[in-house]
């Protein structure tokens, strides 16, 4: 129950897009075709599912000796993790590698990621808490980015004045969207 | 290609090339603590020293450091003033870190901090990019302040703790929660483009003297 929680609370209720702008650099940017956003979304996951765990066994076995080196060392293990995958994906996928292009290696300078392990920590989550927060989240980001891929696919043919096209109009879109996910807030009351 | 100089180095960021208005970069600091103008004042303020050090560093050590890995060395740079600040202000604002939360220590991610440090520190010299940082962070800062500004007034009816319209006014709780950070900076990047929008209509119509036609463009 407690891990539905964490998972269900990191997916909608606190999304980590819509509820705490992390990870807005993606979400405007990849958000323009709908397949490119899910497998955004997915390797967002995977960076996030690694990080977790790296940041736990740092945080167990490391940082209790030096706990100033806390924010260059879950950097250093983010930048690791990217490179690991940028090479993972160039080697299966590489239409999918031209097609994520500079955003890819983005994902290090990526708020969530960063982010997810600075709450971890802050949480005291243990491991299993940590890899299912980290899911949760990842799975946020990427419903996130395919509602918004969704939503901007079908508005670039509306008619909408050209004042407001562009950067202005996603803002808004996104700000209806973290209404609505406001939504979710009283799904567990107690 | 204009000289460079201190001085419009400086100005360019503060409005020509404004970091979240203009080059929308740093969006999840902006959007994320701006809640209430004091606390984008603070978050403004870190930023600030965080990017004036680093460039000062990266821009003395640019000989240095060798190619391949200068994103790391930026980033390690920039983590270890991030580690300052966070102590610093743990230490003697406790009541602004505690409101800040986790988002001090993520302005290690802040695309604006790194992004000056690969376009303007690590190709010039010291002054000209201490000029360069303190522009653009001042820009942030000012950028900051105002979002935060017309998110407290229009959310809390106050502005920096003081109350604005007395006991009648019903505030508009939306705007200090996050749907109001979209929104606001939605609206203020729509002002940004009708300005934009209308100089450069301007000197189009100085350059060819004929009126402008409303409509669709024909290619």
């Amino acid at each position: 129950m407690e891990l539905l929680w964490i998972f269900v609370s990191a997916c909608v209720i606190n999304n980590f897009t819509l509820a705490y702008f992390l990870g807005l650099c993606p979400f405007f940017g990849v958000s323009g075709r709908l397949d490119t956003a899910l497998k955004m979304g997915v390797a967002n996951t995977f960076v996030l599912t690694i990080t977790s765990v790296c940041a736990y066994l740092l945080n167990t076995y490391f940082l209790v000796y030096v706990p100033y080196l806390r924010l260059i060392s879950y950097i250093f293990v983010i930048a690791s993790t990217v490179q690991l995958t940028e090479m993972l994906i160039k080697k299966m996928s590489p239409v999918l590698f031209k097609a994520l292009g500079i955003f890819l290696p983005l994902i290090t300078t990526n708020c969530a990621i960063l982010g997810l392990a600075l709450f971890q920590t802050n949480r005291e989550y243990n491991f299993v808490e940590g890899v299912v927060f980290a899911l949760g989240a990842g799975a946020g980001l990427t419903l996130a980015l395919v509602i918004m891929a969704g939503i901007r696919r079908d508005t670039e043919l509306s008619n909408v004045q050209d004042l407001v096209r562009g950067a202005a109009m996603n803002f808004f879109i996104a700000g209806i969207l973290s209404m609505a996910f406001m939504g979710f807030a009283g799904l567990f009351s107690s | 290609m204009s000289e460079k100089n201190l001085q419009s180095e400086f100005l360019k960021g503060i409005w020509q090339e404004n970091p979240v208005f203009v080059a929308v970069l740093g969006l999840c600091p902006s959007l994320a603590v701006t809640n209430s103008c004091i606390n984008g004042l603070a978050m403004g303020a870190a930023t600030f020293f965080v990017l004036v050090c680093s460039s000062i560093l990266v821009s003395a050590l640019k000989s240095v450091i060798p190619k391949p890995v200068r994103i790391s060395m930026y980033v390690l740079i920039i983590a270890t003033f991030v580690t300052i600040v966070d102590f610093s202000l743990a230490a003697w604002l406790p009541d602004i870190h505690k409101a800040l939360g986790a988002f001090i220590a993520l302005i290690v991610v802040n695309c604006l901090i790194l992004g000056r440090q690969e376009a303007f520190a690590s190709k010039n010299p010291v002054g000209l990019s201490i000029a360069d940082a303190m522009g653009m962070a001042l820009g942030f800062t000012l950028a900051l302040t105002l979002i935060g500004g017309i998110r407290e007034i229009l959310g809390n009816g106050s502005l920096l703790g003081f109350s604005l319209f007395g006991p009648h006014f019903e505030p508009w709780v939306i705007m200090v929660l996050p749907p109001g950070g979209f929104f606001t900076l939605g609206g203020l990047l729509m002002v940004f483009q009708y300005w934009k929008d209308r100089k450069q209509a301007r000197l189009r119509a100085e350059q060819n003297r004929e009126p402008l036609v409303k409509g669709p463009m024909v290619v």
